[in-house]
């Protein structure tokens, strides 16, 4: 059987969501003609024609808030970000609008937004954030983080079924470098679970997105060593799976809070306190954080290097928490 | 003071003259919404508020009353309105309860918003009427969005949008303008231009001399009606209604007017010349709309104390009820964040 990419991933999941559903239509800048920036919508407006596949003007907050009008009218919106840098210029229709509606007057407002994020593709200051967090903190929509192809399209599908706000955020250097054989049937993978690529007992590296690949490198490394990491992919950041967290730390005993975000608000700073309140005695060392440095995002690529956690972070902090 | 593009009877109190006027039937019920919202809105600001019965603040809409209603009149059910913070007039025509409005500004459960937002975030549904947000011309891009779903759909709807003269130097009110000319989508924007925002008089808010002065650079029509004249105002935005069912998109209509308050119950607006509140109390909508009437023999001075008579009943009888209705269980601050199926 074939395997599928992460962005093609997307794409079926956006497919089959359209097919099966006509209230799904996508609208954002470059996703009809052309496709998508990234191709996430190659084939669609052939398919399903320019009002179900909409090209819009250069306006991040009128694609959201369009998006949120038709969605309070019954439709299920998929807006594109063309980049995850760009939501911040529609920061004011999602937190303010779209998460407080239900709150505010009882209208859930079901829209997907996409958001292609993430670095490692020398993109520079403005196309290679993590803005995950802004929406992490707003109370009223929901984040995943998707690392592989089935997550990829088992969230987009659950994200786009969901009655509430999702931001969905792909990264972008998964997109092509992240194949795998997927099941034909209608799967969905459910917001708020995480999963376990690898089950380890001494050290527990909770992370998300591409970071889950930093984490396993380092885990292969370590293995030599006879240390043996558990690594947890949350691949939903709001809500959590706060007792997959729990339940891994409580085995290891140890952890690493790993994140491509940078470090201060960044999310490894709430799972610290979660543990800490609430599996503290169970903690056999301190906790670890392994983010990027509280810079913006750099574009030479010495300069990358050194903001992104690498596999080599991963494993020099683990070497020191198992010695602990 | 720009008063140019308004309609020179305005100055003199007069009322445009149309060729098809409405029915009887719709001109009194126009009267009874002008003076519904003017009452209410009295009792809520002069009344209420000083009583110290008002959960927070008030924002009213005097002298601006035939925007709303002469806009909202004819709409049909299925139709959607998306209101800002002076147009008490659309919640009530929409239908939305005078006593769901009390208890909303009381905090009450039985509040539009059960108690969750303030005073005119209301919306419903069931009503066809979308609440805006504090950060005004959000609603903008909101409304291209419902009018995008009609035409996706082929729903024979339209949507109806107010804006403040303020909201319009919002990026939002560009973009959303922008996105409903280009998509062609069955959306008529409708700005309530009443010369200040909060203090901000309009030559500070904008270089052009109206709003409507934008539309062009949109690709739209743009129409100044006289705000303060609810026959004006309903044919302009009936014409606009009319062009957008067919397909030819958006109409921005600019309804000059004048807020005869402060921004909010708590400001006296001693920032505005006091002849301008003058000048703008003389071309009052709703006693220009009575003589209107009675000058036609549709009203007579006495069917004038009718609907008076039945408006202060109909305000106490929801003001009794909301005044009685429960304060939200303080648990309820965790109820609705989400879906809870």
């Amino acid at each position: 059987m074939a395997l599928t990419t992460y962005v093609e991933a997307i794409r079926q999941g956006i497919w089959e969501e359209m097919e099966k559903d006509e209230r799904v239509f996508v609208l954002g800048e470059d996703v009809g003609i052309y496709g998508g920036a990234f191709k996430v919508t190659a084939g669609m407006l052939e398919r399903f024609g320019e009002w179900r596949i909409i090209d819009t003007p250069i306006s991040e907050s009128a694609i959201v808030g369009a998006a949120i009008g038709a969605a309070l009218m019954g439709m299920r919106p998929i807006a594109e970000m063309q980049f995850a840098d760009f939501i911040a210029c529609a920061f004011d229709q999602i937190t303010n609008f779209a998460a407080k509606s239900r709150y505010r007057w009882g209208a859930g407002v079901p829209i997907v937004i996409r958001a292609p994020s993430g670095g490692g593709v020398h993109g520079g200051p403005f196309h290679s954030q993590n803005p995950e967090m802004y929406f992490v903190h707003t109370p009223g929509l929901k984040v995943v983080c998707p690392s592989t192809a089935y997550d990829a399209k088992g969230l987009i599908k659950a994200a786009i079924r969901d009655p509430d706000p999702v931001i969905y955020f792909e990264h972008k250097y998964l997109y092509r470098r992240i194949k795998e054989e997927l099941p034909s049937d209608d799967f969905i993978v459910p917001i708020g679970k995480a999963a376990i690529r690898r089950h380890g007992t001494d050290i527990s590296v909770i992370t998300y997105g591409a970071m889950v690949y930093t984490a396993l490198e380092a885990a292969k490394e370590l293995e030599k060593e006879g240390i043996d990491l558990e690594v947890m992919d949350l691949r939903s950041l709001l809500p959590f799976d706060r007792e997959a967290v729990l339940d891994s730390v409580k085995k290891t005993n140890k952890v690493i809070l790993l994140h491509e975000d940078t470090r201060i608000g960044g999310f490894a700073g709430e799972l610290a306190s979660v543990i800490s309140e609430e599996a503290f005695e169970y903690l056999d060392g301190p906790i670890r954080r392994i983010t990027a440095p509280d810079t913006p995002v750099p574009y030479s690529p010495p300069l990358e290097e050194f903001f992104l956690p690498k596999a080599s972070d991963v494993v020099r902090v683990a070497r020191e928490l198992y010695a602990y | 003071m720009n008063l140019k593009a308004v309609n020179p009877q305005a100055l003199s109190g007069g009322t445009i003259q149309l060729t098809t006027p409405p029915p009887e039937k719709t001109l009194h019920s126009m009267l009874y919404f002008m003076k519904l919202t003017r009452e209410l809105e009295f009792r809520i600001e002069r009344k209420l508020y000083r009583q110290g019965k008002i959960v927070g603040g008030v924002y009213v809409g005097r002298g601006q009353e035939a925007i709303a209603v002469g806009a909202c009149i004819d709409l049909r059910h299925e139709d959607v309105v998306c209101p800002s913070h002076r147009d008490m007039g659309a919640f009530l025509i929409r239908g939305m309860s005078l006593r769901t409005i009390f208890a909303q500004y009381m905090a009450r459960k039985t509040g539009a918003t059960r108690g969750k937002d303030g005073n005119m975030h209301m919306g419903d549904l069931n009503l066809n009427l979308v609440p805006f947000i504090s950060m005004l011309a959000d609603n903008i891009p909101v409304a291209t969005g419902i009018a995008l779903s009609f035409k996706m759909r082929s729903q024979d709807r339209v949507a109806l949008c107010f804006f403040g003269d303020g909201a319009t130097s919002r990026g939002d009110f560009h973009e959303g303008v922008n996105m409903a000319a280009v998509l062609k989508v069955p959306v008529v924007f409708i700005c309530n231009n009443n010369q200040y925002a909060y203090s901000t008089p309009l030559e500070r808010q904008m270089a052009v001399a109206n709003v409507a002065d934008r539309a062009e650079a949109y690709g739209i029509p743009g129409e100044i009606v006289d705000g303060n004249d609810v026959l004006a105002v309903w044919d302009a935005v009936a014409r606009a209604i009319e062009r957008t069912r067919i397909g030819h998109g958006p109409t921005l209509i600019e309804c000059k007017t004048f807020r005869m308050t402060g921004h909010s119950a708590h400001d006296d607006a001693g920032y505005v010349p006091h002849e301008l509140f003058e000048l703008w109390e003389e071309r009052d909508p709703i006693k220009r709309f009575e003589r209107y009437l009675s000058e036609r023999g549709m009203i007579t001075q006495g069917g004038i104390e009718e609907i008076d008579k039945r408006i202060n009943r109909e305000i106490d009888e929801a003001i009794q009820i909301a005044e009685k209705d429960p304060f939200p269980d303080p648990e309820d601050t965790l109820k609705d964040v989400y879906h809870e199926g």
